[in-house]
Parts: structure tokens; C-alpha cells; sequence
């Protein structure tokens, strides 16, 4: 009996512990928050690499709750997938830790810098508590837990139109979460089962029932609310606009990245790709949707003044991608929206971090206070350079990969029409962005005043998801053998 | 056809009150009301899963000699879990609304909005 067998609901448990001690031990000092969170997220993280490691040396990790035998008891999976996601979450989720010492000290009140901590890391564990968990009933929960906090985290932002935009992602944040525990209990009611292993075995003699597919079509809506796939994406921009810097990087990056990979897992893991190609051809509607997604999102983000809005807009595209690849369903497509899950995260984290900086050193957020930042804040602007090269698409950075193979999945599964979809957005993506670099290097010196470049604290951090951004465009074989390994869990060779 | 409506009337009951609450929490501008839909909403959902749990003849799922089936005790712990949920979300969305109420001076959604512009 040794530790390493608890890893996977170690994961888990650090950030919900130091949920409970951040209020306790932070009386004495108001950092100490930062440092318990800083500690939990970096060994959630250490564990995961561990679990991954396991994985990829002896296989699915299967962890019983309380020992009780599943499908009886809730099993936690650590596969390819969920392993690969796990490690990609819970770095980002370290990484933007580190960073926020300095961001929250400005932007939040002093006496909410404690609570703030402590619901951060409830959200923590509600997302990776999703990504390990084999039990549809508990992802569930999981999707609440993480959900509740994010409200409150977006409520803390500095304007009052943060509460509106809170409100508003409270009520359809709700609406998709009871629709999926309405397809949650469709299942049950059919099957008596709430494992997700033993769900895929005993749902193919049931494809045919109006039972299923409305449970299906249930989840469908309340997911795609989740990750604000365009037309459900009105919770979004706001949401992104009106946190505080960190929860927007935080939400940008690894919210919806879980909730696309809840999708994946209920429409290749409960159900079979079969079910969503042939017997309801959902994949279809997804793969309209998702070029939709975007176009519009590219097009969105055109017109806005605000660059988190601009950020905002660009997510939706990028969600779009993502769906894209699981509509086509085949081998290549899936390799291309699992490293995209992971190329998003580092860019719009990245990007993200940077608006945060600069929101730190002079509260500007408008395009047009960019102007002349390339030569006040030099390092800042490199790191947003190389992240919106890699959010275009060129080669030799992350984005380029993953467009890369979602372009070889849609030529494969015959879909060449996807290919113009995907040129034209990269091209709407480098002009919008243009627009950013060109105020940021080209343009005069607007901005008066001395100002310096961020802190170390807040530079290193980005930084840290710059280089990735790079290394993974130049070494992208580490990620593709791991999705890989999962697509064809997924989908078979 | 009165018959197919009787013999379900659970689902009946469930699909009724879940879309009085969709409708208010989608319709209604005064932002306690949306509260209120939602809370119809949900607890529609949780009617739909007690209600499956039934099974014909059983008795509450405890342990008694006389008794021939048991009901499913299952949904009856998720639906505890959901409530929990349900009760916590009502919380936090009321806080919200307290804290909108200071900052605007009203809980009308369109007058906010207007304010918003």
C-alpha cells in the first residue's frame, strides 16, 4: 500500500483542503493565501506528470472511492485522455497561480484577498475533480463546484458591471448544468448505471430509444452552454471583460478547456462515435455550428475596442476549432483539438496574463492605450507578440500544429470545405491581432509618464507560456504522441 | 390519449413545472423572480428523478420483515446532492443580487441595462 496509489484523488483533495486552510492559517498573514494556493497547484500538478508518466508506462489507472468496487462505487480514470488534459489544466493552473501574487494585490480589496484564495481553489478542485472523475453522476457535482466558484470569482472584478455579467452566468451556467442533470437521470432511468465504463457497455442496445436521444440532445445543449459554443456564448464576453485579470486568464484558459473535455468524454467514452456519426448524426450539426463558431468568433472580435473583449471573441473561435475536430471524429481531428485544448490554453493564458500586466502598471484596457507599450513594457509585448503569432497559426509556433492536423482531419473525413474555414479565420486572426501589434510597436508614443515593465513575478509567468507556445510548435512530437494515444482510444486507429 | 397522459402523469407534472420555471427565469426582468424560476426549475428536475425511483409495491428502502419490494434509494441520495447544489447556487445568486441592488439602486434587469449603456 503505498502513497502513489492515492495519487489520483490526491489531485483533487490538495486544492479542497487548502480551500479549508486558507481561512484558517491566512489570519496571521494576508500572502500566506498565495503561498498554500502556490503549493497545492504545484504539487496537483507534480502528480499529475507522476499519473501521466503511469499511464503511458502500465496503463489506465482505475482508483476506487472508498475501495467500493465500480460500477457500485465512483471510480476515478486516469487514461491518455484524461492524463494528457490533467497534466495541460493543472500547469496552466500553476503557472497563473504564481502570477497572481501581484495582479490580486492591486485589483482586489484587501479584505477579500483571503476569501478570494480560498474560492479559488474550490474552483480548482471543481476542474480537475472533472477531468479524472469516471462518474458521469459525480462530474456533475464537479461541474457545479467549479462552476459556483467561478461566479463569485468573476463577481469580485473591479467595476459594478462585473455583478451583471456574474448574474447573467449564474442564470445560464444553471440552465446548461440542470439540463445535464436531466440527461443524467435519462441515462440512470434506462440503464440503472452511473459509471461511465459501464454506461458504454449497456447504452448500444438502447440507441434507438427516444429516452437516449433526448438525454443526448440534453446534454448537447447544457455542454455547449458550458464552453460557450457560438450561439450560446453571450455569458462569455462579459464574463471575460469584467473579472479580474487573473480569473478572466484563469477562465479562459482552463474552464471551457474542461468543459470541451466533459464533451469529449460523453460523446466518445458513455457514447460511441457510432452513435454520434450514424445513429443521430449530431456531428453534423456540430460541424456547421463549429465553423459558425468560427467565423463569427474571428469577425466578433473585428470591432471591439476593449482588448479583453477582443480576447473574449477570439475564444470563441478558438472554441470553435476545438468542436470542430470532435465533430470529424477521426484519428487526425482528435489529435488536432486535444493539442489544441493544450495550444489554447498556453496562448489565450498567455495573452491574457499580458492584458493582466498592463492592466497592473497603467489600468489601460483600450486598443488605442497600447500605443507606444512595445517600447515601455518590451518584455510584456514579446511575450503578447509570440502568443498572437501562435493564436494566427504561423509555423514554428503551437497554433500552427494543431491547425495542422485539424486540416488533415477535415481533408481525411472528406470535409475539404473545412480547410477554406480554417485559412479564412487564421487570416481574420492576423488581421485583428495586426491591429494590436501595429499600436504596440509601430505607432507613436501615447503613453505618458514613466513606466516600467511588470514585476519578475508577473513576467516569469508569462514568459513561462510564451516559451511554450514555441517549444511546442518546434518539438510538437511530445504532444502529438500523447493525444495520439488517446484519439485512438477514442476513435480506434 | 387521456389514458397515455394518466398512466405518465409524473413526467406530465415534471415537464409542466420545469417549463413555468425556464419561462420565468428567462422572461421575467425583476432578477428575485428569475430566482424564483430557477428554483421551479430545478426542483422540477428533482420531482422527475424521486419519481423514477418509485417501484410498483415497494416500501421506503429500510430494512422491515413485512416488506416484499424496496424502492431505489439511489436517486433519493443523488437528488440530496442536487439539492445541496441547488440551495448553494440560490445563495450565491442571492448574494449577487444584494450586491447589484447597492451598486445600481435596483434589481429591474432593463433598467440596469439602461444604466449599463
Amino acid at each position: 500500500m503505498s502513497i502513489s496509489q492515492h495519487f489520483p484523488v490526491f489531485v483533487i483533495l490538495l486544492p479542497l483542503i487548502s480551500a479549508v486552510l486558507i481561512p484558517i492559517l491566512s489570519r496571521a498573514k494576508k500572502i500566506y493565501g498565495w503561498y498554500i494556493s502556490s503549493a497545492a497547484t504545484f504539487f496537483s500538478f507534480m502528480i499529475s506528470v507522476s499519473l501521466l508518466r503511469t499511464v503511458l508506462d502500465k496503463g489506465e489507472i482505475s482508483y476506487w472511492l472508498g475501495n467500493w468496487e465500480p460500477p457500485w462505487g465512483i471510480e476515478y480514470v486516469v487514461d491518455y485522455l484524461s492524463g494528457f488534459v490533467l497534466v495541460v489544466i493543472s500547469f496552466i493552473i500553476f503557472v497563473i497561480t504564481l502570477y497572481s501574487r501581484n495582479s490580486v494585490d492591486k485589483e482586489i480589496p484587501e479584505d477579500k484577498v483571503v476569501p478570494f484564495y480560498s474560492i479559488y481553489m474550490l474552483f480548482v478542485a471543481g476542474l480537475l475533480g472533472m477531468i479524472v472523475t469516471g462518474d458521469i453522476f459525480n462530474l456533475y457535482v464537479f461541474i457545479e463546484i467549479s462552476s459556483l466558484a467561478g461566479y463569485a470569482l468573476i463577481a469580485v472584478g473591479r467595476k459594478r458591471d462585473a455583478l451583471i455579467a456574474s448574474y447573467n452566468y449564474l442564470i445560464l451556467g444553471t440552465i446548461a448544468a440542470t439540463f445535464i442533470l436531466l440527461g443524467i437521470g435519462y441515462l440512470y432511468m434506462m440503464t440503472g448505471t452511473l459509471n461511465m465504463a459501464d454506461l458504454r457497455e449497456r447504452l448500444p442496445a438502447l440507441y434507438n430509444t427516444t429516452v437516449i436521444r433526448t438525454a443526448f440532445a440534453f446534454f448537447s445543449v447544457g455542454l455547449s452552454l458550458k464552453i460557450a459554443l457560438f450561439p450560446l456564448h453571450i455569458w462569455l464576453p462579459n464574463a471575460y471583460t469584467h473579472a479580474p485579470s487573473v480569473i478572466a486568464a484563469l477562465q479562459a484558459a482552463t474552464a471551457t478547456k474542461v468543459g470541451v473535455y466533459a464533451m469529449i468524454r460523453i460523446m466518445f467514452t458513455v457514447f460511441k462515435p457510432h452513435f454520434i456519426l450514424e445513429v443521430v448524426p449530431v456531428a453534423r450539426l456540430f460541424l456547421v455550428l463549429s465553423a459558425v463558431a468560427i467565423i463569427a468568433g474571428s469577425l466578433l472580435a473585428f470591432g471591439q475596442k476593449d482588448i479583453r473583449r477582443v480576447l473574449a471573441y477570439s475564444s470563441i473561435g478558438q472554441i470553435g476549432y476545438i468542436v470542430m475536430g470532435i465533430a470529424l471524429a477521426n484519428r487526425l481531428s482528435i489529435i488536432g483539438s486535444l493539442i489544441h485544448i493544450l495550444n489554447h490554453a498556453l496562448m489565450k493564458g498567455g495573452l491574457f496574463l499580458v492584458v493582466g500586466a498592463v492592466v497592473y502598471k497603467t489600468g489601460i484596457t483600450d486598443i488605442d492605450g497600447f500605443k507606444g507599450l512595445g517600447k515601455k513594457m518590451p518584455f510584456s509585448m514579446a511575450a503578447f507578440t509570440i502568443c498572437a503569432l501562435s493564436m494566427v497559426g504561423i509555423p514554428l509556433t503551437a497554433g500552427f500544429v494543431s491547425k495542422w492536423y485539424l486540416a488533415l482531419g477535415a481533408l481525411q473525413a472528406g470535409k475539404w470545405i473545412m480547410v477554406p474555414v480554417i485559412l479564412i479565420s487564421s487570416l481574420l486572426t492576423a488581421i485583428y491581432f495586426w491591429r494590436i501589434i501595429d499600436n504596440i510597436y509601430f505607432e507613436g508614443h501615447e503613453v505618458e509618464g514613466k513606466i516600467d515593465d511588470a514585476p519578475p513575478g508577473m513576467l516569469v509567468p508569462t514568459f513561462a507560456l510564451a516559451f511554450c507556445c514555441i517549444l511546442f510548435g518546434i518539438v510538437a512530437s511530445i504532444p502529438v504522441n500523447i493525444t495520439g494515444l488517446a484519439a485512438e482510444m477514442l476513435v480506434g486507429g | 390519449m387521456i389514458e397515455f397522459i394518466l398512466a405518465k402523469y409524473n413526467y406530465w407534472i415534471y415537464i409542466t413545472l420545469m417549463m413555468i420555471g425556464f419561462y420565468a427565469m428567462i422572461a421575467k426582468p425583476n432578477l428575485i423572480k428569475k430566482i424564483i424560476g430557477m428554483n421551479i426549475f430545478q426542483t422540477a428536475v428533482f420531482l422527475f428523478y424521486i419519481s423514477i425511483a418509485k417501484v410498483k409495491g415497494g416500501t421506503a428502502p429500510i430494512e422491515w420483515e413485512k416488506a416484499v419490494q424496496y424502492d431505489n434509494p439511489l436517486p433519493h441520495v443523488l437528488i440530496l446532492t442536487a439539492i445541496v447544489v441547488s440551495v448553494s447556487t440560490t445563495a450565491v445568486a442571492l448574494a449577487l443580487i444584494i450586491k447589484i441592488y447597492k451598486a445600481y439602486g435596483t434589481i429591474e434587469e432593463d433598467k440596469i441595462l439602461e444604466m449599463n449603456k
